[in-house]
C-alpha cells in the first residue's frame, strides 16, 4: 500500500504540471495585451506597465515566467492581483464558504440520493421506484442554472420562505437551498447507483447465505446487503466532493454566495490572470488528491481490493 | 411487477402472451426440432426486441425527431421573424398573436425558441462527433498498443481530465472569444465546440480504453491473432465493433449534457451570444426578468429540459436494452 | 454404516402424518416469466430421516437445486412461486408457516452448503465475522466466545491453523478450504437436515474426494438428514444411502444406492450410468443419451422423456407415467419399469 501511494502521487505530479501549464498558457500567452481595460477607458502608464511586467516576468519566456511562479508558490506565496491585493487572502476569505456549500451538498446528496436509492433497489417496479426513476431523470436533465433560478424563484420570492441571497459569511440553513441546487444531479446519480447497485446484490449468493443461516431480514439487508452495495456509492460521493470543492460557479453566482468559483469567474472577466491561474493550481490539487483519497477509500472498503 | 399505473413509463411491460414459436404442433412439442424455437438470438436482435417494446424509447425517438426537424426547417413550426422586435411589445407577455409572449426586445419569444433548437443542437451534435471520434480513437489506440504508449496517453487525458469542466470551458473560451470580440455565427459555434470537446474527450477515451483492454484478451480476437490477422484486421472487424456498444450509450446521453454544457456557457456570457439564437442565449437574456417576467425563462428552460431529458431518456432505454443483467 | 430404514417411495407419496424429520409431499413450482410459465417442479415427492443420505440426482435444469432453494425458503420470489404440495418437517408444514417461523428453522432446523463458496461467502466479512454471526445473533453471545466457536468449527473442518485463519477474508482461502469453511458455517447452529447443493462441483477432482469424506463423516458423527444434491453419479456412490433421480421437474426413480447402480429401473437412469466412461471400455466411443433436456415452459405431453427414450411407444405420448412400486423399496416412473428391470 506504501509503495502504492509513493507511486501514485509521482504519477500525480506530471498531471498537476500539464493542468497548470495549460491554464497559465490560455491565460498567459494570449494574444492580445494583458493591460487592455486594466486602467480604465485610458491605455495604462508607461511606468505602471513596467512594474507590472517585472512583476510578472511578462518580457520572459512563457516557461520562465511559470517556473518562477510555481517557485513562488512553493513557498506558499500566490501573489497579488494587478490591483495589490494579496491572492492569499482572497483565497482564505472565499474558499472556506465554497467548503462549506460543499459539504451541505454532499449532505444533501448522501441522505436523499442514498435514502431514495435503497428504498427503491430493495423494493423494485413499485409505485415509489418510478416516481423515483422519473424524477432522477428530471434532476439530470435539469442544467443547475435553471435548477437554481427555479428553486430562488419559489423559495425566495414566491414563498419568501429564503432570502434570494445569502449573507457573506453564509450561515448553514442559508446554505440549505444552494446545496441542493448543487448536489442535484449528484443525488440523482447516487440515487441511481444505489438502486442498481443493491438491485445487483439483492440476487447474490451471499444474501441466500444470509438467509439460509436464518439471521432476521433486518441484518440480512441492514448488514450484508448494504455493506457491499454501498463501496461503488461511497466511492462516487468521495470523486464527487473532490469535484464540489472545485467551485460551484453558477450557484455560488446565482445565490451571491462569496466562493471560489464566484471569485474565480469575477477574475476571468476582469483578466486577472495571477487569480485565476492560482485557483485553479489549488482547485486541480484537491481534485487529484480527493482521487487519490477515494481509491485508498475503496481499498479499504473492500478487502479484495489490493494495491502494490 | 403488477403494479401497472406507472410501469409502464420506466420498465418493460410484460408481453401479453408467450412469443409465437410456443404454438407450434403441440403432438411434436419437446422433439428436436422444436429446439429452434430457441435459437439464440444476437445482442443487438435481441436488445432491439427489448427497445421496442418501451414506451420511454418511443418517447424519447419521437422528441429527437421533432427537435431535429425543428433544428432543420424551423420555418414549418413558425412564420414570424425570431430577430424581428420592437420595444411597443417589450414583455408581453403569452398571448393569442404570440403563444409564448414577447422579449424585452419585443422580440417573439416562440419563433426564437423554434429557431433557437438548430445552434443548441448543432453544438451538441458536433460536440459529441468530435469527442466521441477523438476519444475513442485515442482510447482504441491506448488500449490496443499498451505499454508505455497508453501511460502517455493516458496521462495526457489526465492533465485534460483535471480540470474543472465549466471553469476549463470559461477559461478557454474567454481566451479565445472574448466578450465584444464580434465573432461570426459558424466562429462562435465552432469555439464553443472545441471547448467541449476539448474538456470531455478523455472520458469517452477512458470508456473505450477499458472495454479494448477487455476484450483484447478475449478468446476469439486472440485466434485471429494466431490466424494471422493483421492488426488493423483486429483493431476495425473485431475489436472496434465489439467496444462500440458502451461509447454508443454514453455518446446518447453526452448530446443531451452538451445542450445543457451550451446553455450553462451561454448563460454564463462565455458561449454563444448574439445574434446567434440558442435556448442558452435565451435564458441568459432572459435572467434579469425573471421576477417580473417568469415566461421568458420558463419557455426555452421547458424545451431545454425536454431536448436534456429525450437523449438521456434514449441513452438509458438503450443502455438497458444492450444490458443483460437488467433483463 | 449406520442403520438405513429404506421405506417404501408409494408411503411418501400418501401424506400420511409420520415421524419423518423433513418430508416434500406433491411439491409443485413454476417460475413466471416474461417469455411464459417454466415449470420447473411437478410434483415431487421425498423423504429423509435422522442419519441418513439421500442423492438426489440430475441434470441442469431438472430442478433438483430449485427443490433445495425451495425447501430452504430462498426461492426468489417473484419469479419463482410454489403453486401447490407441502414441506413438513418435523411434521410441520412449513409453507404455510409465518415468516418468523421459517426464519427459526433455517440453520437450527435445516442449513445448506452451497455449490460455489467464492460466491456464497460475503467478500467483505471475515470468515470468523460470517460463522460467528450466527453465535451472536441466535444465541446472543459475545463477540469472543462466537470467535472461540468458529475456531473450533473451524477446526472440525479440519482447516489447519484455525485460529490465525479466522480472521481471514474468504478470497484469501484455497477452492477446498473456503467450502470447509463453508460447511463450518452451515453447522454451526448443530443442524438436524443439511441440504448440500452440488458441494464439490466447483472444486478439483482430488479435492471433491476429501470433501465428500468430510461431508460423510459429518454427517455420521452428528447424525444429521444429509441431502446431497449432484448431477454426478460417481460423488454419490459412497456416500449415499438412496438415490432419487429426477428429470424435467419429477422424480423418475427412487431407489436403495445398491439397486439402482445394478438394476436400474427407469430407460433415463440406465442411460446415466452408460454415460459414466468406464476404464474396462477403453478406447470406446462414449455413450450419450440422445436429444437434449426439455424446455420447461414446454415440457412434451406424457412421459417427459420419451423424446428422448429409446423405449418409447404410443402409451408414452398420451399417459404421464406415475411413480410407482417397482420392486421392494424402489420405485420407477416408467410404462415400461419392468422391462428395464430385466434389462430388455
Amino acid at each position: 500500500m506504501g509503495r502504492y501511494i509513493v507511486r501514485r502521487l509521482l504519477q500525480l505530479v506530471p498531471v498537476f504540471i500539464g493542468t497548470t501549464f495549460l491554464i497559465y498558457w490560455l491565460v498567459w500567452s494570449v494574444p492580445g495585451d494583458p493591460f487592455a481595460g486594466k486602467c480604465g477607458d485610458r491605455p495604462c502608464p508607461a511606468n505602471y506597465i513596467q512594474v507590472m511586467t517585472e512583476k510578472f516576468n511578462l518580457d520572459k519566456p512563457l516557461y520562465v515566467q511559470y517556473f518562477t511562479y510555481m517557485k513562488n508558490l512553493l513557498q506558499g506565496d500566490f501573489g497579488s492581483t494587478f490591483g495589490g491585493r494579496s491572492i492569499n487572502d482572497l483565497i482564505a476569505a472565499a474558499y472556506p464558504n465554497t467548503i462549506k456549500l460543499a459539504f451541505v451538498a454532499l449532505a444533501v446528496e448522501a441522505l436523499i440520493g442514498l435514502t431514495a436509492g435503497v428504498l427503491t433497489g430493495l423494493r423494485r417496479n413499485g409505485f415509489l421506484d418510478n416516481l423515483v426513476l422519473v424524477s432522477t431523470l428530471f434532476l439530470i436533465a435539469l442544467p443547475t442554472f435553471v435548477t437554481g433560478f427555479v428553486l430562488q424563484y419559489l423559495f425566495g420570492v414566491q414563498w419568501g420562505v429564503i432570502k434570494p441571497t445569502v449573507s457573506n459569511p453564509p450561515s448553514f440553513t442559508e446554505l440549505l437551498i444552494p446545496g441542493f441546487v448543487l448536489g442535484s444531479v449528484s443525488m440523482a446519480y447516487v440515487a441511481r447507483l444505489a438502486r442498481t447497485s443493491i438491485a445487483e446484490n439483492r440476487s447474490a449468493d451471499y444474501v441466500r447465505t444470509a438467509i439460509a443461516k436464518g439471521l432476521p431480514m433486518r441484518r440480512v439487508v441492514g448488514v450484508h446487503l448494504l455493506r457491499n452495495s454501498l463501496i461503488p456509492v461511497v466511492t462516487y460521493l468521495g470523486t464527487d466532493l473532490g469535484a464540489l470543492m472545485g467551485g460551484a460557479i453558477v450557484t455560488e453566482g446565482i445565490f451571491g454566495i462569496n466562493g471560489i468559483g464566484r471569485e474565480v469567474y469575477r477574475a476571468i472577466v476582469t483578466k486577472e490572470g495571477a487569480t485565476v491561474v492560482s485557483i485553479v493550481v489549488i482547485l486541480v490539487l484537491v481534485y487529484l488528491v480527493m482521487n487519490l483519497l477515494v481509491d485508498m477509500l475503496y481499498a479499504l472498503l473492500d478487502p479484495r481490493i489490493r494495491y502494490e | 411487477m403488477s403494479d401497472p399505473n406507472m410501469s409502464s413509463m420506466v420498465t418493460t411491460p410484460r408481453a401479453e402472451q408467450p412469443t409465437a414459436p410456443g404454438a407450434t404442433a403441440p403432438t411434436n412439442a419437446g422433439l428436436p426440432e422444436n429446439q429452434r424455437a430457441d435459437k439464440p438470438r444476437g445482442l443487438l436482435g435481441d436488445a432491439w426486441r427489448d427497445l421496442r417494446r418501451k414506451p420511454l424509447f418511443w418517447i424519447s425517438a419521437f422528441f429527437i425527431v421533432l427537435f431535429l426537424v425543428m433544428a432543420a426547417f424551423p420555418s414549418l413550426f413558425t412564420s414570424a421573424d425570431p430577430s424581428y422586435g420592437t420595444l411597443s411589445r417589450s414583455r408581453v407577455g403569452p398571448s393569442a398573436d404570440a403563444w409564448f409572449g414577447y422579449d424585452v426586445q419585443g422580440r417573439d419569444v416562440y419563433a426564437r425558441v423554434i429557431h433557437g433548437a438548430r445552434a443548441s443542437i448543432m453544438v451538441a451534435v458536433l460536440s459529441t462527433l468530435g469527442t466521441v471520434l477523438i476519444g475513442g480513437l485515442v482510447g482504441v489506440v491506448a488500449g490496443f498498443r499498451g505499454g508505455w504508449f497508453d501511460a502517455i496517453l493516458s496521462r495526457v487525458a489526465d492533465i485534460f481530465f483535471g480540470l474543472p469542466f465549466v471553469l476549463g470551458a470559461i477559461v478557454i473560451l474567454f481566451t479565445f472569444n472574448p466578450p465584444g470580440a464580434n465573432r461570426g455565427e459558424f466562429e462562435i459555434i465552432m469555439l464553443v465546440v472545441l471547448s467541449l470537446v476539448l474538456l470531455s474527450w478523455p472520458v469517452s477515451m477512458r470508456i473505450m480504453r477499458s472495454s479494448v483492454l477487455a476484450t483484447k484478451e478475449a478468446d476469439y480476437i486472440v485466434a485471429a491473432r494466431a490466424l494471422g490477422a493483421s492488426n488493423l484486421r483486429i483493431v476495425f472487424k473485431h475489436l472496434i465493433p465489439n467496444c462500440l456498444a458502451p461509447l454508443l450509450v454514453y455518446s446518447t446521453i453526452l448530446v443531451g449534457s452538451f445542450i445543457g454544457a451550451e446553455a450553462t456557457l451561454s448563460f454564463l456570457g462565455v458561449g454563444l451570444q448574439s445574434p446567434v439564437v440558442s435556448w442558452g442565449v435565451m435564458i441568459n437574456e432572459s435572467q434579469n426578468y425573471i421576477r417580473v417576467s417568469l415566461y421568458l425563462l420558463l419557455f426555452p428552460a421547458a424545451f431545454l429540459v425536454t431536448a436534456v431529458l429525450s437523449f438521456v431518456m434514449l441513452g438509458e432505454a438503450v443502455r438497458e436494452a444492450l444490458d443483460p443483467k437488467m433483463r | 454404516m449406520s442403520e438405513v430404514v429404506i421405506t417404501d417411495p408409494e408411503f411418501s407419496m400418501t401424506g400420511r402424518p409420520s415421524g419423518r424429520l423433513l418430508e416434500v409431499e406433491d411439491l409443485h413450482v413454476e417460475f413466471r416469466t416474461r417469455e411464459g410459465v417454466a415449470k420447473a417442479i411437478n410434483g415431487v415427492s421425498f423423504h429423509v430421516d435422522a442419519g441418513e443420505t439421500l442423492a438426489v440426482l440430475g441434470e441442469s435444469g431438472s430442478g433438483k437445486s430449485v427443490t433445495a432453494q425451495t425447501i430452504m425458503g430462498i426461492l426468489d420470489q417473484p419469479p419463482g412461486h410454489v403453486s401447490g404440495g407441502q414441506i413438513r418437517f418435523h411434521g410441520k408444514d412449513m409453507l404455510s408457516m409465518s415468516e418468523e417461523g421459517r426464519r427459526k428453522i433455517r440453520g437450527h432446523g435445516i442449513a445448506m452448503v452451497f455449490q460455489d463458496a467464492l460466491s456464497a461467502l460475503n467478500p467483505v466479512f471475515t470468515v470468523g465475522f460470517q460463522i460467528g454471526e450466527q453465535f451472536r445473533i441466535r444465541k446472543g453471545m459475545s463477540r469472543a466466545d462466537a470467535k472461540k466457536r468458529a475456531i473450533e468449527l473451524l477446526d472440525q473442518v479440519k482447516i489447519p491453523n484455525a485460529k490465525q485463519r479466522v480472521t481471514e477474508f474468504p478470497h484469501q482461502f484455497s477452492g477446498g478450504m473456503r467450502q470447509r469453511v463453508m460447511i463450518a458455517m452451515s453447522l454451526a447452529l448443530d443442524p438436524e437436515v443439511l441440504i448440500a447443493d452440488e458441494p464439490t462441483t466447483a472444486l478439483d477432482v482430488t479435492v471433491q474426494a476429501q470433501i465428500m469424506d468430510l461431508l460423510a463423516d459429518l454427517q455420521r458423527e452428528r447424525q444429521m438428514g444429509l441431502i446431497l444434491i449432484t448431477h454426478d453419479l460417481g460423488v454419490v456412490a459412497d456416500v449415499a444411502d438412496r438415490i432419487a433421480v429426477m428429470y424435467a421437474g419429477r422424480i423418475v426413480e427412487e431407489a436403495n444406492v445398491h439397486d439402482l447402480y445394478a438394476r436400474p429401473a427407469h430407460p433415463y437412469t440406465v442411460g446415466l450410468l452408460n454415460s459414466i466412461p468406464r476404464i474396462d471400455e477403453k478406447g470406446q466411443e462414449l455413450r450419450t443419451i440422445k436429444g437434449l433436456p426439455p424446455n420447461l415452459m414446454r415440457i412434451p405431453p406424457g412421459c417427459p422423456f420419451h423424446p428422448r427414450c429409446p423405449k418409447a411407444q404410443p402409451v408414452c405420448v398420451e399417459k404421464v407415467p406415475p411413480l410407482r412400486v417397482v420392486g421392494p423399496a424402489r420405485g420407477s416412473a416408467c410404462h415400461f419399469a419392468e422391462e428395464v428391470l430385466r434389462g430388455e
